[in-house]
């Protein structure tokens, strides 16, 4: 019910938005929670396991019940809190977890059998027989549960990622916030101040409380405008600082436009921080508690404190006769609030026997509450008087006071514990938990708004403060009523009762974090802000421990839940990661490539030509062209590092298992490298340029990994090696030309003769395409006479056009990865499906380029026995006259079963050669010693065995008579 | 107490009040036969097993916080049989059996639900590495199905097949794997141990070894020396620390690994799926919250937390490959401490000291082991024999050679 | 978490790449024990607590640093260039 005017409504702006279907009208500034309140609709949820109507307890993040799903098909968003979403207009809100509707839900059954259903009981049951836990008992309980539900969808709108620095961060915008932010933002340090609600004040526009002379909440506008005028203060409002993490680096979400009806043009719902601080203020005050009652459950039954925020900020009674229940002066005011407001007060019930709260109000003390009536919503309660005796108190709404828990949740980010006081019976942060932070007002157990002005004041440098309320809050600890029947709630979403913590203690589940797993207390979505403490206080009972010494759970982040979208900011669908093209790129789109993915570059894999419809048909055409004509192919994506200075003989030789100090200029070496463990990392070649210049190539996958490793080489293991070196695979576009008429082709374009005296076999010369200079090399991975010539990327285009019409000319044409593919496997060439990283330089045929005559990674570790001899699987070849051979199959001796035992090794890389036919290479055990053998290639997993012979991984020239041309 | 549904109804007419404790508080004996340091997951199965198989009960297993307080209560719960190398192959197909029986073994239920597990691939060298996997599962007798793209989308059609900068190939299925309820196996074995016999010590820190000629005798406690016939380390995550108290050093580093847990959802995912590519796993648990889970924060800690960039990146790949999701919220981080070892696979063996045992090493493939970890390892207290499905796990295969990297990464631990 | 570069700054750790344990940095000779290469290559303290460790600042300036971090609190205790001030 609206009663007055609330210091954040538009009393003027009527807000539409629907509920279940229904209309509902709010006002500018509602919350959903208020605008249901203003309406007197208590019921707004429902309980995870029992199905308990439940209506709002909080006014803020902390909101266990009031859980909504909001917006509609893509859009649709789960477990919104009703009392942090502003509504606006067309806003579309659902309750969640209930069937057929919010007032009637059929699992409302499940509280019928509640004593069958109590803490832990599905442990002990669905067992039998053990087929039916996946096929029955599971099922049922899956489709019960969850809260809300997902759309199944991709969010609608855009998320962003942000970083921001500052001198000083300031979490909570309260009275201690607001004062620390004043006073340090007029020293001119950078401030930045979040406060996760819609405009900064915290409690003052929650309270009826005086500040310096005017009404607390117009200090706060005031303060908020002074902090506004300062260009050095950032303020950040509907920002909720998340998570505290190493570096001073904390974590914040911000709801950009969650609560508009469209988000402005370019901006996002919602925004994910990194900030770091250089110091750092807690001020994000406390969180009252409740206190367990029977029943205590039912809508209506909220916190003091949230009475008194919807009452001051939205107008709104929750009740039209209130009762208020506390164990503190802090819930007296809550009735004085409503009075003024002239909402009845039905009575004030206080825990304690010997207070005088001298308010004109039905007053009880030393009191509790036993009973509570009202099936969707509280009608009546029941208290017991000291003595004996029962009271009956018409109330259909209960505004209870427990005391406050500070808000310690981001000091225990970093493992630090809370510490205990007696004094206001809570858990204050540890000072130093986290690095940099200080905690200050009621964050720090400093309740009254005096003491957090002056906590604020002094955190920032110290100065004036205004005059304030000082009253202590006098809490006696009273944590749940005892001496009476009925279920008394402790976490209202998991449906956790004081019962439930009695019987994990009967069932020696008596640590804390036994009590949190065997009950599920605290691990709603609220993750116990609500309910910890009460768990403990009972356990505390129980055990005989006072409560620090019962412990605590771990807080971690974040304080509250965020948006999977928004921790994941742009970088998703095609932007998850980078896209790296070849030069050739442009071309290849041209003639109608498809791509094959590797690492993050994509390559053509094939250019279909004519009636051809299978990569195979092209790739074949494309293998012929290389053995009969000429092929061209972009091998940019090769890593290339350029090695230069009077070191780097030396470096090379540590690098590679060969000798490269030895290699002449002008010629190029095929390198293996090692780890330091001794099985090979990488392959490629070494190139001499000149005296002190060398060019090396990694595969493309080890680029990134080979260009680190040097850099560890040169600065850490060498560092008095003179030898520079920078990664230049993006500088240069390199292609293949390969086939018998490469020669021919590459003397028209460069105009000059390339025999074997100008350019042999591993050879490299440095040549001119018309005004651009350019790197040729005579290297083959395909085994015939071929060339890689390099020029500066920006050429890259033109070059690999004029390569491909005169390669056509001469019969040939572009070729892709899947025919490179085919072309290696004829020749026997290794690629990373070989060298996987479990591989030796022996496996792979290779122990001979360990040169024994230097030291290099990885030579001392490969000596190790396991890196040799004839139980190993070495690389060999497999060619089977029947069926295509498939990588990843295994090998089995004839007539062997297809088992653990008797397995023999493994394909790596098969094709079906238009040549030579159906191919293989395969790492088999003692394979070199086998050649001959007849083997089968079981597949399990495509169903067939397949006849082969193991052979030499070389299919074709093994002399190398044709690369040499 | 045996569990039923009936018992479960009989008491809930009773109010309650006939359950009886679960285990037992016992005070430390002056000697044990055998003492299991660390009572975690795999310290509970081993002195379990110890007990059901080989009759040895007169065994402590000493916690220095509280019973399945390791990684056993801090993990996606995640259970796989779908190793690629002989010597882990035959250890995870091992322990999935125990796991398959383990709810009617202890009469407790540990909630395991065999929905599947999905690895994506997303290139024609994926594909083919996950063939060689796969077959090797066939062989070792375990299931494995590869899907290409229309057979993953029949089977997760909730991933992303549009806009998607790694457009899925295909997949490889294991349809026996899938997940349990973490705790409930600790507290189940813990049960099943206490029932045998078995003393479990709660709040028992082990400060020291007392090691005499080689040869170990007992060990110091924060409640004392407690003298022992054998003693088996069974700490992953804290390996390191606690072998060092006996002057080994080993093979491993402590990592951090992030998990994290949605807000509760209506069922939506119903198994596992894994996005290798982006280093991202995600499941729903009974409970309607999202599992996810992603890459090691990469540095060395014991801090059981993480920092931002590998948490953003688990949630970019979520989105990338499950955009759904985007519109959950995260609830909950935490980080759980690895023994992450030099080649990436376990360690069950003896150590040079005698009557010295080591079970550690285990990466992130703990929580999948737990029931053939403690089986191998109680076979290898009892009978001073290896298990035939652990006989690989050898301390000394990192100086003969004989490692098992199924990354094949290397000695880098934060890279298996 | 942030490292604070000698030559950049102090930047977000999403910058640097980690290695490890900083005694990889005493690579043993080619002719040293196998126990020394064992124990290079495979062999770790693993404290929990301080630890020289490196880090490569692989999307800033390429430099191999040599940084003490408490890997209970995570606190960086010092920074420098991998073989600064070593003799």
């Amino acid at each position: 019910m609206r009663v007055r005017e609330g210091s954040r409504i538009d009393a003027e702006r009527v807000v539409r938005f629907s509920l279940n279907g229904k209309a509902v009208v709010g006002r500018k500034g509602d919350t959903l929670a208020s605008a249901l309140l203003a309406n007197d609709q208590r019921l707004m949820g429902r309980s995870f396991k029992y199905h308990r109507p439940r209506g709002v307890v909080t006014a803020g993040s902390e909101e266990p019940n009031a859980l909504f799903e909001i917006g509609t098909g893509a859009g649709q968003v789960p477990n919104v809190r009703g009392t942090v979403q502003e509504i606006f207009d067309g806003m579309v809100a659902r309750s969640q977890n209930c069937w057929p509707s919010l007032e009637r839900d059929a699992l409302a059954i499940n509280d019928l059998m509640s004593r069958f259903l109590s803490a832990g009981f599905y442990y002990k049951t669905f067992m039998w027989p053990q087929a039916f836990w996946e096929k029955l008992y599971e099922p049922i309980i899956r489709r019960a549960a969850g809260l809300g539900a997902l759309s199944g969808d991709e969010p609608v709108g855009d998320f962003d990622k942000a970083w921001a620095h500052c001198d000083l961060l300031i979490i909570g915008g309260g009275p201690a916030g607001l004062m620390a932010a004043l006073t340090a933002g007029r020293t001119g340090q950078r401030v930045l101040i979040a406060d996760e609600d819609v405009r900064l004040g915290g409690r003052l526009d929650a309270e009826s409380f005086e500040l310096g002379g005017m009404a607390s909440t117009d200090w706060a506008r005031e303060a908020a405008a002074e902090l506004d005028s300062l260009p050095n203060v950032r303020v950040m409002t509907r920002t909720t600082v998340t998570g505290a993490y190493d570096g001073r680096t904390f974590g914040a979400y911000e709801r950009v436009s969650e609560h508009l009806a469209s988000p402005p043009a370019g901006a996002p719902v919602g925004t994910f921080w990194r900030i770091v601080a250089d110091r750092t203020l807690l001020a994000g005050g406390a969180h009252e508690r409740m206190i367990a009652f029977p029943d205590n459950d039912r809508p209506g039954i909220m916190q003091a404190s949230a009475v008194r925020s919807y009452l001051h900020r939205y107008g709104v009674a929750p009740g039209r006769k209130v009762a208020v229940f506390t164990n503190n002066d802090d819930g007296w005011r809550t009735v004085d609030d409503l009075q003024a407001a002239g909402v009845e007060v039905s009575a004030l019930i206080d825990t304690r026997p010997d207070v005088e709260p001298g308010r004109d109000v039905r007053t009880v003390t030393g009191a509790q509450v036993v009973a509570t009536r009202g099936r969707l919503g509280l009608e009546s309660l029941d208290i017991s008087k000291p003595g004996g005796g029962r009271q009956f108190i018409s109330a259909d709404c209960l505004a209870v006071s427990g005391g406050w828990n500070p808000s310690v949740h981001l000091t225990c980010h970093m493992n630090g514990r809370p510490i205990w006081r007696d004094d206001i019976a809570a858990f204050v942060p540890k000072p130093g938990a986290v690095p940099g932070l200080e905690a200050i007002g009621a964050a720090n157990g400093a309740f009254s708004t005096h003491e957090a002005l002056r906590a604020g004041a002094d955190a920032a440098g110290g100065g004036e403060i205004p005059a304030a309320e000082d009253a202590p809050v006098n809490v006696t600890p009273f944590w749940h009523v005892t001496g009476v029947k009925g279920r008394q709630w402790l976490d209202l979403q998991n449906d956790v009762t004081v019962k439930d913590i009695k019987l994990a203690h009967q069932e020696n589940f008596r640590s804390v974090e036994h009590m949190k797993r065997y009950t599920t207390l605290g691990m709603a979505t609220d993750q116990g802000k609500l309910s910890n403490m009460g768990g403990l206080a009972v356990m505390a009972e129980l055990t005989g421990q006072p409560i620090p010494s019962v412990g605590t759970t771990t807080f971690r982040p974040p304080y509250t839940p965020i948006p999977v979208a928004a921790l994941a900011g742009r970088a998703h669908r095609a932007h998850f990661a980078p896209d790296r093209y070849t030069p050739s790129h442009q071309l290849s789109e041209e003639r109608g490539a498809s791509y094959v993915e590797a690492g993050l570059w994509h390559r053509a894999a094939w250019f279909p030509q004519g009636n051809e419809t299978t990569w195979k048909q092209s790739a074949d055409r494309e293998v012929g062209w290389v053995r009969g004509a000429v092929g061209v192919c972009d091998v940019t994506t090769l890593g290339k590092i350029d090695v230069q200075g009077p070191g780097a003989r030396d470096l090379l030789d540590l690098l590679y298992t060969g000798k490269m100090s030895t290699l002449k200029e002008g010629r190029v070496r095929y390198g293996l490298m090692l780890r330091e463990d001794g099985f090979v990392m990488d392959d490629g070649t070494c190139a001499r340029l000149g005296p002190d210049h060398y060019v090396i190539t990694t595969t493309t996958a080890a680029a990134g990994e080979v260009m680190a490793y040097m850099d560890f080489c040169a600065q850490v293991l060498k560092p008095d090696l003179p030898v520079r070196f920078i990664s230049t695979t993006e500088q240069w576009a390199q292609f293949a030309v390969a086939g018998p008429q490469s020669r021919a082709l590459l003397e028209g374009l460069l105009d000059q003769g390339l025999n074997d005296d100008v350019l042999p076999f591993m050879g490299y010369l440095p040549v001119q395409i018309g005004d651009v200079a350019g790197r040729l090399f005579r290297i083959s991975f395909s085994g015939e006479l071929a060339y890689e010539l390099a020029v500066p990327t920006r050429y890259g285009d033109a070059l690999i056009r004029v390569l491909e019409d005169r390669a056509k000319a001469l019969g040939g044409g572009l070729y892709g990865m899947e025919a490179l593919n085919i072309l290696r496997i004829e020749k026997g060439f290794i690629t990373h499906s070989e060298i996987h990283g479990r591989v030796t330089a022996d496996d792979i045929g290779f122990g001979r380029m360990v040169s024994p005559a230097k030291d290099c990674i990885g030579k001392v570790m490969s000596q190790r026995p396991g890196l040799h001899g004839a139980e190993r699987q070495q690389l060999v070849g497999l060619r089977a006259k029947d069926g295509a051979l498939k990588a990843g199959a295994h090998i089995f001796g004839q007539g062997k079963r297809a088992s653990a035992e008797n397995d023999q090794g493994y394909i790596t890389s098969a094709c079906t050669s238009p040549t030579l036919g159906h191919l293989a290479l395969a790492f088999v055990v003692n394979g070199r010693a086998r050649h001959g053998e007849q083997v089968v290639a079981h597949d399990g997993l495509h169903g067939t065995d397949i006849a082969c012979e193991i052979v030499d991984p070389v299919f074709m020239d093994p002399d190398g008579e044709k690369m040499r041309g | 107490m045996g569990y039923s549904g009936f018992k479960v109804f009989w008491e809930g007419l009773r109010g309650n009040t006939g359950w009886k404790p679960v285990w037992r508080d016992p005070a430390p004996k002056p000697h044990y036969d055998v003492i299991i340091i660390g009572g975690g997951g795999h310290g509970l199965t081993t002195a379990y097993y110890l007990a059901k198989n080989h009759g040895i009960t007169n065994v402590a297993v000493l916690e220095r916080g509280y019973l399945g307080g390791g990684n056993v209560g801090r993990n996606t719960t995640i259970v796989r049989a779908n190793y690629l190398l002989p010597g882990n192959s035959e250890f995870y197909s091992h322990s999935l059996k125990l796991w398959e029986g383990m709810e009617q073994e202890l009469n407790y239920n540990t909630m395991m639900s065999q929905r599947g597990v999905l690895n994506l691939a997303h290139s024609d060298g994926q594909m083919d590495a996950f063939a060689r996997r796969g077959n090797q599962m066939l062989i070792q007798g375990d299931d494995a199905e590869l899907l290409d793209a229309d057979g993953v989308r029949a089977h997760a059609p909730f991933l992303n097949f549009k806009s998607q900068r790694f457009p899925i190939r295909g997949g490889l299925l294991h349809r026996r794997g899938g997940t349990a309820r973490h705790d409930a196996v600790a507290w189940g074995y813990a049960r099943g141990a206490d029932r045998m016999g078995v003393d479990l010590i709660q709040n028992c820190e082990v400060t020291g070894f007392r090691i005499e000629n080689g040869k170990v005798r007992g060990v110091e406690t924060s409640r004392g020396y407690i003298g022992a016939g054998k003693v088996g380390m069974a700490v992953a995550g804290r390996t390191g620390q606690v072998a060092a108290m006996a002057g080994l050093r080993l093979p491993i580093e402590s990592h951090v690994l992030q998990a994290f847990v949605s807000e509760g959802l209506k069922p939506i995912i119903p198994g596992v799926v894994t996005f290798g590519m982006g280093h991202f796993y995600i499941s729903q648990s009974d409970k309607g919250g999202l599992v996810f889970g992603g890459d090691l924060d990469f540095y060395n800690s014991y801090a059981a937390r993480g920092n931002l960039p590998m948490l953003e990146h688990v949630m970019e790949a979520g989105m990338a490959m499950v955009p759904m999701i985007g519109n959950a919220r995260m609830l909950r981080g935490w980080g759980g401490i690895m023994d992450m070892s030099m080649d990436g696979s376990p360690i069950i063996d003896r150590t040079p000291i005698d009557g010295l045992f080591l079970n550690g090493g285990w990466c992130y493939g703990g929580f999948k082991a737990t029931p053939g970890s403690g089986w191998c390892f109680a076979h290898l207290l009892a009978t001073g024999e290896y298990h035939k499905a652990a006989t690989r796990f050898r301390l000394n295969r990192f100086e003969t050679g004989h490692v098992l990297d199924e990354e094949g990464t290397g000695a880098r631990p934060n890279k298996h | 978490m942030r490292i604070e570069c000698p030559q950049c700054g102090a930047r977000d750790v999403r910058e640097f790449t980690y290695l490890g344990a900083a005694v990889l940095a005493d690579r043993p000779d080619a002719d040293a024990t196998t126990e020394a290469w064992q124990d290079y290559v495979h062999l770790r303290d693993n404290p929990a607590g301080p630890h020289d460790e490196l880090w490569h600042h692989a999307m800033g300036c390429s430099a191999w640093l040599r940084v003490r971090r408490n890997t209970l609190t995570h606190e960086i205790l010092t920074v420098t260039m991998a073989q600064e001030d070593r003799t």
